[in-house]
């Protein structure tokens, strides 16, 4: 997008973004598809909704129903929440420490396409016999014995798309330890750097274990394995322990990040430094570590016993004590600050209540007595929906806004967007609140339909009109998108006047070497103290302007993803299948898709991969035609 | 430095894997991503111990009637030696000396390869005896755990193999030095997992 002004034909600018490894690019398309499947999913939830709205309502069947929910959850949070913080990361991060691009630019691409393919192939399902209907958890128990191919789909899509995230969690963890500019040191990284980082941590080692989990549920429904095949010797707890190994993990890779997007938002609107920032750097380290020592608070009425339940509730409750630390942080940001209400403000406002009466829920179901009594009612789902939409979804949402003219140079109208905050949070509480007190008078989750007349037929009207409400609101977002895409005006560098960090004190468009000449970063928030020193460029840069090395483009990521979506069509018809329902043309299919893949990483490994260099003339041409002027950027 | 400098033994930086800000990037980024295969590992040694002797009732295998510790015990030799090999290789990049490094890494190979052969008899040998991969639990654990572990030996020696034949001609350079030193990375990794299957699942389960 900011990287190209030359007007170029629909299949050359189709071509650029199916071979690109720049980061900014690759962003782009992260957002794009994190939004599809975020609209999917969120079309799902409004079904099973109005499916809910009234007692003994046939809006969806059972099994219709089921597979909304499995799918709903699986799509939030693999294919949805995640590709959208990769969006910003990957746009953000490189810019954030002074780097050209990340450490991998061709394993960036292959994570995107990874993802991509895997969340496409997943969601073919609904086309090919049935989504998966075994909830996001698909717990082996009853995934086992799920007819058709439903769980194969949920499977191999998330097998592929699971790598994808493993390979930009590498990368992100080596961008950072790397590729930061000279001055940048780790106690000088911006908090979503930080975030970042930890969460890149918690990927390595928390998706292994899925990895691990799926593969033995891949064997057992296709190769006649009985890990959790209970007649055999199997146990499916085993199931339960990778899952959750990597499941509670997956919770803070995904709310670390908005912790991250929020502490750049505050600061800068309260316009004043971050409050305690070694004490957040400390605490997302902390939350990062405890979030692997509490996945059996999810199995409390497994029966592992009180031991065991007695030490993942005090773990569990350890974890509220680095949380608040951030709260508390956030709040003294804004304390004394000369703030400014802009909408991402609002969000980051209307977060910090909500995401605490989700942690405050987390605590009560915390004490395993008390679990017994809330676990598998709405009160679950209250509270994760709380901690997702009030802290991850108000962190994307408002972030989408505080980044939009980073993005694509534009700025979001400011009145739609408050417009839009307000129907949102509104629409939120209304769903979720009151589902707290659904899930106390005993109504279970996950139920498709329920009697009338128990007390839960308001409550559940009332839920569903907060999810049209929720609607409207992205609706309304997706709007102002395309107004401004009409008629918006070119933001330029700083639009906010406020900003803090590096990754605002590149000119814009943002030329794709993103800097020059690297800077060298003087200390905390490198802007600001370029600002208030007076600097017009905004920059003080640690080398001359010379040649730059960029890395090549290349197709080959996008053709190793396609082998691997060919491969699991073989592989789901394959005849050894529990589903009974082979193909004579599976077989091949499979081992085509494979060699495809590895024949695409062998020709990788053997052709030399140099990249190019950028001189110093043709910097000054781009510069030229991109500001006008030679070297300048205002 | 750049990847068309012309070095001799005396020029040859001492770090020559981590001599390029590339080199360095695939440095951690590969110890990384041997971190998360420990992690994939560990899940499935795990997994091994919680089926390890779980079956139907009535099975007739266990740990202690199945395994052959000398076989076990030839392969751990060979594995053991095919790290040590490629210790060697790593020493004579060092010293810019390309034919002791395809030499050693040749060597490497051979010994890898005639690892996954015993491993491939190994399980002919169960499957033979009707231990086979849906026959219990037991099984299907023992199969992917060290399976898995063959499936990574297997990988490595593709992935050597093409770095032997494609740089053959070429000689060393700041461009395929990081890439021999990661594979050798990765062969001690494979080396080491292997010496925990070796404790955990043949000694534990025919003497413990």
């Amino acid at each position: 997008m900011s990287s190209s002004v030359k007007k170029k034909g629909f299949g050359a600018t189709v071509w650029d973004y199916l071979t690109t490894v720049d980061h900014k690019k690759i962003a782009v398309m992260y957002l794009l598809g994190g939004t599809l499947f975020f609209v999917i999913a969120g079309l799902e939830a409004v079904l099973m909704r109005i499916q809910l709205m009234y007692p003994e309502n046939d809006f969806v069947s059972a099994g219709t129903f089921n597979q909304l929910l499995t799918m709903h959850g699986t799509t939030m949070l693999f294919l949805a929440a995640m590709p959208l913080l990769f969006a910003f990361m990957n746009m953000i991060v490189p810019l954030q420490i002074g780097a050209r691009d990340v450490a991998f630019p061709f394993l960036n691409s292959l994570g995107f396409w990874l993802f991509f393919l895997g969340g496409l192939f997943l969601h073919l399902s609904f086309f090919m016999g049935g989504a998966p209907d075994a909830g996001w958890t698909s717990y082996a128990s009853l995934s086992l014995y799920s007819p058709g191919h439903g769980v194969d789909f949920y499977v191999l899509g998330l097998q592929v798309s699971g790598a994808g995230t493993l390979i930009s969690g590498i990368n992100f963890l080596v961008t950072i330890i790397n590729m930061r500019a000279p001055g940048m040191t780790f106690m000088r990284m911006p908090l979503f750097t930080w975030t970042t980082f930890v969460t890149s941590a918690l990927i390595l080692f928390g998706f292994p274990p899925l990895t691990a989990g799926l593969i033995l549920l891949l064997f057992d429904r296709m190769f006649s394995a009985k890990f959790f095949d209970v007649m055999y010797g199997g146990n499916t707890i085993i199931w339960e322990h990778l899952f959750w190994i990597f499941g509670h993990p997956e919770v803070y890779i995904l709310v670390l990040p908005a912790f991250g997007l929020f502490s750049e938002i505050i600061p800068t609107f309260s316009r004043k430094r971050l409050f305690g920032y070694s004490s957040m750097v400390f605490a997302t380290i902390l939350i990062g570590f405890l979030g692997f020592m509490v996945w059996a608070h999810h199995m409390f009425t497994v029966g592992l016993g009180p031991t065991a339940n007695a030490i993942f509730a005090v773990a569990t409750m350890a974890i509220a004590v680095p949380t608040g630390m951030k709260v508390f942080n956030w709040l003294l940001t804004v304390w004394g600050g000369s703030i400014k209400v802009t909408t991402p403000m609002l969000y980051a406002l209307g977060f910090i209540p909500s995401f605490v009466a989700g942690g405050v829920t987390g605590i009560m179901q915390a004490t395993a007595p008390l679990d017994y009594q809330l676990h598998d009612s709405y009160f679950i789902v209250a509270h994760f929906h709380y901690v997702i939409v009030g802290g991850i979804v108000l962190g994307l949402l408002g972030s989408t806004h505080f980044y939009w003219p980073l993005f694509f140079n534009r700025m979001l109208n400011e009145t739609l967007g408050k417009i839009t905050f307000w129907i949102f949070f509104i629409g939120f509480h209304m769903t979720f609140f009151l589902q707290h007190f659904l899930g106390l008078m005993g109504m279970p989750r996950r139920v498709f339909t329920y009697m009338p007349d128990q007390g839960w037929d308001l409550f559940n009207f009332i839920s569903t009109i907060g999810a049209f409400l929720m609607s409207a609101g992205v609706i309304l977002l997706v709007l102002n998108v395309i107004i401004t895409a009409i008629k918006g005006e070119p933001a330029g560098n700083d639009p906010w006047g406020d900003t803090r960090t590096l990754e605002w004190a590149i000119p814009q468009p943002i030329p794709f070497y993103n800097f020059r000449q690297t800077p060298l970063v003087r200390g905390l928030d490198p802007y600001w103290i370029e600002k208030q020193e007076g600097n017009k460029e905004g920059m003080v840069y640690a080398e001359p302007l010379g040649d730059i090395h960029m890395p090549n483009n290349s197709i080959v990521p996008f053709v190793m993803s396609l082998g691997l979506f060919i491969a699991s069509f073989g592989a789901l018809y394959s005849p050894l299948g529990v589903a009974d329902d082979s193909r004579t043309w599976a077989i091949p299919v499979l081992v085509i898709g494979l060699v495809i893949t590895f024949g695409s990483m062998i020709y990788r490994s053997l052709k030399d991969d140099h990249g190019y260099y950028v001189t110093v003339a043709e910097i000054e041409a781009l510069e030229e035609e991109l500001y006008g002027k030679k070297g300048g950027n205002k | 430095m750049d990847y068309n400098t012309k070095f001799t033994p005396q020029t040859w930086p001492e770090h020559a894997e981590q001599a390029t800000l590339e080199g360095k990037n695939k440095f951690v980024g590969f110890w990384l991503f041997l971190a998360c295969e420990i992690v994939l590992f560990a899940s499935l040694f795990a997994t091994y111990l919680a089926l390890k002797n779980k079956g139907p009732a009535g099975m007739e295998f266990t740990t202690q009637e199945l395994y052959e510790l000398p076989l076990a015990f030839g392969m751990t030799m060979i594995l053991l030696t095919s790290s040590l090999t490629s210790v060697y290789a790593m020493y004579h990049m060092k010293n810019y000396n390309f034919k002791g490094v395809q030499l050693w890494m040749f060597i490497t190979v051979l010994l890898g390869a005639s690892f996954l052969a015993l491993e491939v008899y190994e399980f002919n040998h169960y499957v033979g005896l009707g231990f086979t991969f849906g026959s219990s639990a037991f099984a299907s654990a023992f199969y992917t755990l060290v399976g898995t572990h063959g499936f990574h030996v297997s990988v490595g020696l593709v992935w050597i193999t093409a770095l032997i034949l494609r740089n053959a001609k070429r000689g060393l350079s700041l461009y395929n030095a990081p890439k021999y030193f990661v594979a050798s990375l990765y062969w001690h990794f494979i080396d080491v997992v292997w010496v925990f299957i070796f404790t955990v699942v043949y000694l534990m389960g025919v003497v413990g």
